[in-house]
């Protein structure tokens, strides 16, 4: 298949190790713009560890990510500048519960871009608007539901317009009745053509909505492939035991 | 009953000595404000600086918290006072009696901060440091804001407890209430400035006793 897209995401060779544990093996996962990656994997398989090193909230310890063509690791790397290009999403949301959902959005536009406070709110009240909370935009984090929570650090990351969005289990915190609302965002954004790469355990929505499935154990990934392959006919067995695990 | 009057409530005494409790009472409340204002600010810079993980800086402001911390201020205040001197160092009781309770508060209010700053769950970093905020914007936009907070209550107490003491200039000849009282005390034979003086520290630090505990219901933290 010839890369009609550019790679938004490349990464080569990734190792990670915490202490004497290698936890990350050399990981090479290139990618393409407007792509929707899923990773899944048994817990301590080192998908969170892959994503955390993609933005260097864990600093890889070998190997070479680059970002739309920038090399994130380099020396001369200006590493703020270089995060709030590559938007991320927690389990735990960890939204700031002193400030109401608009001030989450608008305080990196503010503090890290420099808009002006009219700007901010504009740009910020629009990305609350595109996850479907600008109603909410003077509620306090504690006073929204955890998916609205999401849904607001979803239009935190956003408002940034990163080049590409990482989600760290975005919804499994959350009760089962509140996860619809955080995928139906995160369908709408690669409707918009967000490049992806996404963590979570959410088969249905990675068997209709990804493009690419990764598959990783123990660190290393085993398989990868179009959503239909990996979980209807994967052609490893520790994927199909996996697979089989999950939809028991 | 009228011997009790006599002794503590006397009243061509307490006639004359009103000016000098009154004076008293501006002088502590002068010391107070500066010891609070310098204490918490140096306190709050030391946290911050802390909070940069800098190993050989932390160590030095850990001996400096601990010390300030473990020793009585009364001894500092002799120290400083009649110490000074010897090495060509004069300073001035009142500046004496400020330096050494502003440290003595800072370094409480160091650790207070800190241990407010450490409570601050890492995902909080994490989030904000992902949105490209650098060290210093996510300690001064998300940490802080939360950490202060959460050091209001114990903050309060302790400098309560730590403006009390400027009671002890009285051994260095600080002109502050109680040593207004005392010497009133003796030029008087009578017990009555004594009371004057409880009478002036209830009348300035009841109110601040129950402005802490507004602030500790107030700022009392609803977490997420």
């Amino acid at each position: 298949m010839p890369d009609a897209k550019p790679h938004i995401l490349d990464i080569r060779g990734l190792r990670k190790t915490f202490g004497a544990t290698e936890v990350l093996h050399g990981i090479d996962l290139a990618v393409q713009a407007q792509e929707l990656v899923f990773v899944i994997g048994p817990s301590g398989s080192g998908k969170s560890t892959l994503l955390r090193c993609c933005n260097r909230l864990e600093e890889p310890s070998a190997g070479s990510i680059r970002v739309d063509g920038a090399d994130i690791m380099a020396r001369s790397t200006d590493v703020n500048a270089m995060r709030r290009c590559i938007g991320m999403v927690f389990q735990s949301f960890n939204l700031y519960p002193h400030l109401n959902a608009l001030r989450n959005v608008t305080l990196a536009l503010a503090k890290v871009l420099g808009k002006t406070r009219a700007e901010a709110e504009r740009i910020g009240m629009a990305a609350l608007d595109r996850v479907g909370l600008a109603d909410k935009a003077k509620s306090y984090p504690g006073e929204l539901s955890g998916g609205q929570q999401q849904r607001v650090a979803i239009a935190r990351a956003l408002a940034l317009e990163p080049k590409i969005m990482l989600f760290d289990e975005p919804t499994s915190a959350l009760d089962p009745e509140l996860v619809g609302s955080v995928l139906a965002v995160m369908r709408d954004l690669k409707r918009g053509g967000m490049t992806m790469l996404v963590v979570s355990h959410e088969m249905r929505f990675a068997r209709d909505a990804a493009d690419r499935v990764i598959f990783m154990d123990h660190g290393r990934i085993v398989e990868q492939g179009p959503p239909q392959q990996i979980f209807s006919a994967p052609r490893e067995a520790r994927t199909l035991a996996f697979i089989a695990e999950l939809t028991r | 009953m009228s011997r009790f009057l006599d002794t503590f409530f006397k009243w061509p005494v307490f006639e004359r000595y009103l000016p000098a409790i009154l004076k008293g009472m501006a002088v502590t409340i002068e010391i107070a404000v500066l010891v609070v204002i310098a204490g918490i600010l140096l306190g709050l810079a030391l946290a911050v600086v802390r909070a940069f993980r800098l190993r050989a800086i932390n160590v030095l402001i850990i001996v400096f918290v601990d010390t300030f911390r473990a020793l009585p201020p009364l001894v500092l205040i002799l120290l400083v006072y009649f110490g000074l001197p010897n090495v060509g160092i004069n300073v001035p009781s009142f500046a004496v009696l400020w330096l050494v309770l502003s440290l003595v508060l800072a370094a409480f209010a160091e650790e207070i901060f800190w241990a407010g700053i450490l409570s601050i769950p890492k995902g909080q970093w994490e989030a904000a440091r992902s949105t490209g905020l650098s060290h210093l914007a996510t300690l001064a936009h998300v940490v802080l804001p939360q950490a202060v907070r959460l050091a209001v209550p114990p903050l309060t107490n302790r400098t309560i407890a730590i403006t009390k003491n400027t009671a002890l200039g009285t051994v260095i000849g600080v002109g502050e209430i109680l040593n207004q009282a005392t010497a009133a005390q003796s030029f008087s034979g009578n017990a009555t400035p004594l009371m004057m003086g409880a009478v002036a520290y209830l009348m300035l630090f009841v109110p601040v006793v129950v402005l802490g505990r507004f602030l500790e219901t107030r700022f009392a933290w609803r977490r997420v």
